[in-house]
């Protein structure tokens, strides 16, 4: 699977509460929820962002509460994939479990800026930097998490469990 | 080779003689939760997956705290959901309003969670009840919604980091303390995907509402969960609780750490981690004056007994500075009535704080005591991130029960020392 966006650039330790505030947790609805993606962090973002876009982080990123409100903002927000150095533990099951695909790669979380165009193949973890003709290696995803991801998330895999 | 108290945990879980670090593993779980922002996701969840049964209705808690009593309509219908899908399963663990408590206060209280259980929640926190010796971490709405049908869950087993605390602790240093200056110096990253595991002669004196403090923010630093051995003063808060049998495991002489660090709390001030990060933390007699807007009292991290004690010790014949609003928050219902019938309340009153009744209300910046921009809190809670209390231009400074109460009174950060 491949995909390619424009590069929005966060620094570290971006938590959910920057990603979504909780005084806008009063509804779980994706609609309302991105509108307020990332507000904390850049209270433009939503109007900014378009389908496809990649958010691109340093080190930590999701870190802080559970609130899977953090990944259906992003996602409804239009977001089309997460590289960061490094992600925060529920975040990134998460993510996973809901189908939004996510990167770990420090090269480029150190080289990537705003505006730069990226080419994704998730199979390979090879993220392309369009805008400088450069090239990216990120960690490969386990292979449980492909699974899960193939399986279209945690939900289906749990069905499919249920009925065999 | 030996094994980890967490590696210990997992294992049996996992149905096998013993696990190592790195290994993904599936689990039974022992006890699960979900609160008004995450269950409406969950329960969402099970029904898409056609899921018509839980595993176990014994073996889930609902608890309604982050936005109860409702704030807003769309709140209350949050709550409703909740409420509906209880009555609809018949869950004898639904907690309602003047029956509740901040989850993480009250499932340790009734005895709901236990020494050697694995317990998922859906909230971060659930690492609280590592205090009590089980392996407990936060997951999503959606990993709870497959505990909920299947009762088992997947994990990657962490490594364990250890912290030996060492020394005689000063005074006015709490749990609290402790935890604040181990994340400083580890990080707000410093121990991600891993357990830390709290140990020496100091944890050993620790009460269990100071333990689940501790366990309460490992967290902050990234942790899968916090974890502190279970001794007598675990087998005395969990013997007139637990409904069901629990173990107690202990760590070899000889397991494996990814890392060991010890500290001397003879050299520990009490702290105050300065926003917008937990690992900010720094001695209080550091600071320069700070004056204050607020000052909250209260959550999983230090709204039990011995918070509101310590608190009001300090409260005692003073008031609070004209400018503050100290707001005072009992985690449960059972704390509240404690702390009314030792004459707590009078104290609050009389230093002129304010009681709510228990919500996670503030923590979060959900309502009962939102900040302005511009405005300043010091907080017994756990995340000062931006715009965690409020406004995203006001600030949280968290502290221990004893600093918030002694910068009440003052109006701006202040140890209890500085009292006269
Ligand atoms: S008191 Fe605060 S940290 Fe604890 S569960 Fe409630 S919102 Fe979360």
């Amino acid at each position: 699977m491949k995909l390619a966006g424009k590069a929005w650039k966060f620094g570290a330790d971006i938590d959910t509460d920057a990603i979504i505030p909780a005084r806008y947790l009063n509804t779980s609805d994706p609609k309302e929820l991105a509108q307020h993606c990332m507000e904390d962090a850049d209270p433009e973002f939503a109007q900014k962002v378009s389908p496809g876009d990649v958010i691109v982080a340093d080190k930590n990123f999701g870190c802080g509460s559970s609130r899977e409100h953090a990944p259906i903002a992003l996602k409804a927000a239009g977001v089309s994939c997460i590289i960061a150095a490094s992600f925060a533990r529920i975040f990134y099951r998460n993510a996973f479990n809901m189908g939004l695909p996510i990167l770990e790669s420090e090269e480029a979380a150190a080289d990537v800026v705003t505006g730069e165009q990226l080419e994704i193949d998730l199979a390979t973890g090879i993220i392309v930097n369009k805008s400088r003709n450069l090239t990216y290696k990120a960690q490969p995803v386990p292979p449980f998490m492909q699974e899960l991801v193939a399986g279209g998330g945690l939900i289906p895999y749990v069905m499919k469990r249920l009925r065999d | 080779m030996g094994m980890t108290i967490t590696e210990k945990i997992l294992a049996a879980h996992a149905g096998l003689d013993r696990v190592e670090p790195g290994e993904l593993i599936e689990v039974s779980v022992d006890f699960s939760l979900a609160n008004d922002i995450t269950a409406p996701i969950a329960i969402e969840r099970f029904r898409q997956a056609g899921a018509e049964k839980l595993y176990d209705v014994s073996r889930i808690a609902l608890v309604p705290d982050h936005f109860v009593p409702n704030k807003d309509i769309e709140s209350a219908a949050q709550c409703q959901l909740l409420r509906e899908f209880a009555v609809e399963h018949e869950l004898p663990h639904y907690y309602e309003v003047g029956r509740m408590g901040i989850e993480h206060a009250l499932l340790p209280e009734q005895g709901l969670v236990l020494p050697g259980d694995v317990v998922v929640g859906a909230d971060s926190h659930t690492c609280t009840y590592g205090g009590l010796g089980a392996f407990a971490t936060g997951v999503g709405s959606t990993d709870l919604a497959a505990v909920m049908i299947t009762g088992r869950t997947w994990f990657r087993v962490p490594a364990s980091i250890k912290f030996i605390f060492q020394g005689n602790l000063r005074p006015w240093v709490t749990g609290k303390d402790l935890i604040l200056y181990t994340i400083g110096q580890i990080g707000v990253d410093g121990a991600r995907y891993r357990a830390m595991e709290f140990t020496g002669p100091v944890i050993d004196q620790l009460s269990m509402d100071q333990r689940l403090t501790m366990a309460n923010m490992a967290i902050e630093a990234g942790a899968k969960n916090g974890i502190i051995a279970p001794d007598e003063c675990t087998r005395t808060f969990v013997e007139e609780r637990a409904q069901r049998s629990y173990q107690f495991y202990q760590s070899d002489p000889d397991a494996q750490y990814e890392q060991v660090i010890t500290y001397n709390v003879s050299e520990i001030e009490p702290q105050v981690a300065l926003p917008p990060s937990p690992a900010n933390s720094q001695p209080v007699s550091s600071l320069d004056e700070i004056p204050i807007d607020q000052v909250v009292i209260g959550s999983c991290t230090n709204g039990r007994i011995e918070d509101l004690r310590l608190a009001a010790q300090l409260l005692k014949s003073r008031k609070v500075a004209p400018r503050v609003r100290c707001l005072i928050i009992p985690a449960t219902q059972a704390i509240y009535r404690q702390a009314m019938d030792e004459g707590l309340f009078t104290i609050f009153l009389e230093a002129e704080a304010a009681i709510s009744t228990p919500t996670c209300g503030p923590c979060l910046g959900g309502y009962m005591g939102i900040l302005a921009a511009g405005e300043r809190a010091v907080a017994t809670t756990n995340r000062n991130f931006v715009g965690r209390m409020g406004h995203p231009e006001s600030e949280v400074y968290l502290a221990s029960p004893a600093v918030a109460a002694a910068s009440a009174v003052l109006g701006r950060i202040a140890s209890p020392e500085d009292l006269d």
